[in-house]
């Protein structure tokens, strides 16, 4: 289809603003030589062509969307709309405190509950996604050690199961990654753990439940092993979905976490964000937490710095209007909906695992939590198909893939995250898909590196792309 | 209670029966069982939707919503069209992931696309990126990609905005980078400490235009001079701006990045907003987080994918160029589709007018009392020395509902004026500071 620079007519273009009544000094300012290329466009175009782009997007409402580690649950539409309330949308964050109580109650409230589902103490709102609460917390745990004098620290621990945020937000917060190998159960290897901690260690980094979908019933040994060391224990809520109001990361001996209000609580993630990664912490690390603290005081609430705090990550109070929505969505459910939601999520896994397991290999063939993991490497040996091939016949039929070649430790690996918004009917449905598509690639396996065939583009030419970029409209 | 799960309970005790199990409790056999939750969570009873959008509705109440907003310093109050919300309000847009399946994606994979040629249109640079958190981290970045071995001091102008200065601060004290912030002075960048610096070991200078007091600075020179010690230049530019103004690509800027919460996003108590960031085509492979790229499909046909991917996390792991992963896809939307609806004379009126009437609003305010600050050139901000104490000025024209400049020091005020700000209503504000002052 048509770019949008592609459309429209020079001199065309919507009549937005009305003629400044103020004289005009504009003359004097030191001005670009021509005007930036916008597009020049009608309203009816400009709203055809998105409406056209919107046809070429799967969103969860387009259909199931089970991408592993995800958690793309529905989106509560009475979240949108508490989000663009004026009394929300129009506050400038540089009001004064008094003038912008409600905007601290809701910081307020979203830390407090998010402290009583992770056991945590305290909390910041300030990262805007997931990577970038695991930035903070390292941060956290860095200003720690450097508090206490224990600059040797430098070592972070990461399981070889782990997003790639993990190391790379090691890497940032200055530390050096140490990666340990998980056992056969694709949890942490307590000898490798035993024998990669000591005096240099700064923390160990971990998902539990970890990247193939199982809880590690070591837990509380691996956290007492870090803590013997004098390291601290960061928990990568990525996958907190399985167990929120089940059990809490705080009990399991994390000393700080952050959580993905665009996971677990349900806010919605725009193609890639907006999201939102709060930070939540032992008592111990509260005083390091950057930005605003929200106290209350009086009837009301005010706004003051931590005192040893790391600085600031970002601008403002983080992603706020995402807060208001993972907000709401904790009110909705509350103490009985959450744990219920949690449970529903391990149930549909587990369910849907069961009903695929005659048919596609398990990488681990036990009860899972929120995901698990199939393997197509014997496909893949056998008759050249891959769980590239897998996926993208999937897409023929209206599913989103499952997330694919993850984690690292599992060959030819397609991670399958139903979350607990899916009804049966729909589970089944997308089973007997995922069943027809394993037929089809045992009959005709050469075809299936054409699929799909549906979509608005098939397979693109990735390598091309990125050989010879091409990164804007010329 | 509210819950979102499609399926009774009698449904699920069905599914439970399927997989063997006779208890809820059997799926979590893995967690130990000192480590399970005995007592309920310490939340609210679950409210229906009725009681929520109650309970929400009397928290927003709660807020002041000016009707006439003079304040700026990194949050910008313009007219967003009507077209922007309805567009990225459309549920495909709304509720997808990250495109990590092209196929499916192709409408985002293009809005990003035509974003950040829209962004390199504005800057007059060669590339940039998917967006990342918001401007401070924008700037935080980009700082991060001009560090390499022999260069690692990051130096940053005392005129940008001080919220940023103290993001890097921090981004800084993960990576160990040695922070050098130079005096302002007047206001501007002073090049003069620039000069004096040990410059053998600087990676960048950071400047903003407009500063957090809203000059002009003056970039071309100040790119010659950082050129000539071998360092970058990274400009911040309030988008906006960019309509009317020098752009960095024109100053001589490697690298431009800012905050476009400016293009159609609301204030929204500070986010989620969108850091914006672009480069020369030669600084693109050291470029954080997602980049789209054009290619084509199987059939030879037009798309657009992810690309440069070597760069990222989710290959590169601890050798990454940045642990970016969700960024702020929507919030670009966002403000591509206000570019799209603005055009670029509608992008060049905006900016005219904030600029006429901030002018306006300064001989307003100087004709009863307050004095300008810094001399120069100004875009749409400027600082004053009231005639009164700053803090009690704005807290009473707070309560005749006019949200004044940031006081900024103890007579010192930050004023913004936009579009939104017409004349009439800069003449009420005087008439409200008259009633103050008297």
């Amino acid at each position: 289809m048509k770019l949008i620079f592609e459309m429209g007519a020079p001199g065309r273009g919507c009549d937005l603003l009305p003629d400044c009544q103020a004289p005009d000094v504009s003359g004097k300012a030191t001005r670009r030589a021509a005007r930036p290329r916008l597009p020049e466009v009608s309203e009816t175009e400009l709203s055809r062509h998105y409406t056209e782009l919107a046809k070429q997007v799967h969103g969860v409402n387009d259909g199931f969307y089970p991408l592993g580690s995800c958690t793309m649950k529905y989106n509560p539409k009475i979240d949108e709309q508490a989000a663009a309330l004026p009394g929300f949308s129009q506050i400038h964050p540089l009001q004064d405190a008094a003038d912008a109580q409600g905007c601290l109650e809701v910081i307020h409230k979203t830390e407090n509950a998010l402290c009583a589902i992770t056991g945590m103490d305290a909390c910041t709102l300030q990262p805007a996604a997931g990577a970038h609460g695991e930035f903070t917390g390292l941060l956290l745990i860095k200003a720690y050690h450097v508090s206490r004098g224990d600059e040797k620290r430098r070592k972070i621990i990461v399981p070889d199961s782990a997003h790639g945020t993990n190391p790379a937000s090691g890497a940032m917060a200055g530390f050096d990654v140490i990666n340990i190998v998980s056992d056969e159960n694709g949890c942490v290897d307590l000898a490798a753990l035993r024998a990669a901690v000591g005096e240099d260690t700064a923390g160990l980094m971990l998902t539990n439940p970890n990247t193939v979908g199982l809880f590690d019933p070591n837990i509380a040994e691996i956290t007492r092993i870090v803590h013997e060391a004098g390291g601290l224990c960061y928990y990568d809520g990525a996958n907190l979905n399985a167990i929120m109001g089940i059990a809490r990361p705080g009990d399991m001996g994390f000393d700080v976490m952050h959580l993905n209000l665009h996971k677990t609580f349900s806010t919605p993630h725009g193609g890639g964000g907006p999201g939102s990664g709060p930070v939540a912490c032992k008592h111990f690390l509260a005083d390091f937490l950057p930005g605003m603290r929200v106290v209350e005081s009086g009837d009301g609430y005010e706004a003051m710095r931590a005192k040893q705090s790391i600085g600031d990550m970002h601008g403002f109070y983080g992603n706020f209007l995402v807060v208001v929505r993972a907000l709401c969505y904790i009110m909705s459910l509350g103490r009985e909906g959450i744990p219920e939601a949690a449970t529903g999520a391990v149930l549909n896994a587990n369910y849907m695992m069961h009903e695929l397991k005659p048919y596609y290999h398990m990488a681990y063939d036990r009860t899972c939590m929120h995901e698990f993991v199939m393997t197509l490497e014997h496909e893949k040996h056998e008759r050249n198909v891959s769980a590239l091939d897998i996926a993208k016949a999937l897409l023929d039929h209206g599913i989103h893939p499952p997330t694919m070649y993850f984690p690292l430790i599992v060959h030819e690996a397609l991670m399958i995250e139903p979350t607990e918004t899916e009804s049966r009917e729909t589970i089944d449905e997308a089973v007997r898909i995922f069943i027809e598509v394993l037929k089809q690639s045992e009959k005709t396996p050469e075809q299936m590196h054409a699929y799909p065939q549906q979509t608005p583009v098939r397979r693109l030419d990735e390598v091309t792309a990125a050989r010879k970029p091409v990164v804007r409209y010329d | 209670m509210g819950s979102y799960l499609p399926s009774t309970k009698e449904e699920r005790l069905d599914m439970l029966h399927a997989i063997g199990m006779n208890s809820f409790d059997e799926l979590y056999a893995d967690i130990p069982e000192k480590l399970r939750c005995r007592e309920p969570l310490a939340l609210p009873e679950g409210l229906s939707e009725l009681e929520l959008s109650r309970k929400i509705e009397e928290i927003a109440a709660k807020n002041v919503r000016f009707a006439h907003i003079f304040r700026g310093a990194g949050a910008y109050h313009h007219y967003i069209p009507a077209i922007v919300k309805q567009v990225t309000s459309k549920e495909e847009f709304v509720t997808a992931y990250t495109p990590y399946q092209a196929e499916i994606s192709q409408g985002i994979l293009q809005s990003i696309f035509e974003y950040q040629t829209m962004i390199c249109e504005l800057t007059g640079m060669d590339a940039s990126n998917a967006s990342v958190y918001d401007g401070a981290t924008a700037a935080a970045e980009a700082t991060a990609m001009c560090r390499d071995r022999k260069r690692k001091t990051v130096v940053v102008s005392g005129s940008v905005d001080p919220k940023v200065i103290s993001v890097i601060k921090t981004y800084c004290f993960g990576s160990g980078a040695p922070l050098v912030i130079l005096p302002e002075k007047d206001g501007r960048t002073d090049m003069d400490a620039w000069a004096a610096l040990d410059l053998s070991d600087a990676a960048c200078l950071l400047i903003q235009s407009p500063n957090y007091y809203g000059l002009i600075e003056d970039g071309a020179a100040i790119a010659d001079a950082v050129h000539a010690a071998g360092a970058k230049l990274i400009m911040s530019c309030n988008p906006v701006a960019l309509g009317l103004l020098k752009t960095p690509a024109e100053c001589g800027a490697d690298i431009a990045v800012g905050e476009g919460q400016p293009l159609g996003l609301p204030l929204g108590f500070g986010g989620p907003y969108l850091g914006y960031m672009a480069m020369t085509k030669d600084m693109m492979r050291k470029l954080p987080g997602r980049i789209v790229g054009q290619t084509v499909d199987a059939d030879g046909k037009r798309g657009y994918v992810l690309t440069l991917q070597a760069r990222e996390q989710h290959i590169r792991r601890e050798k990454a160029s940045s642990n970016i992963c969700s960024n702020e896809a929507l919030c670009a939307m966002t403000a591509a589709v206000y570019l799209a609806a603005m055009g670029g004379a509608g992008l060049e009126k905006a900016a005219k007018s904030s600029m006429n009437n901030a002018h306006y609003l300064l001989s307003a305010l100087e004709s009863v009392g307050f004095v300008r600050k810094y001399e120069g050139e100004f875009f749409h901000e400027f600082v004053t020395i009231c005639p009164c104490d700053a803090n009690e000025l704005a807290k009473k024209l707070a309560k005749k509902g006019y949200l004044s400049g940031l006081p900024t020091g103890e007579r010192e005020m930050l004023w913004c004026a936009t579009e939104m700000n017409s004349v009439g209503e800069i003449d009420g504000l005087i008439a409200a500071i008259k009633e103050v002052l008297a």
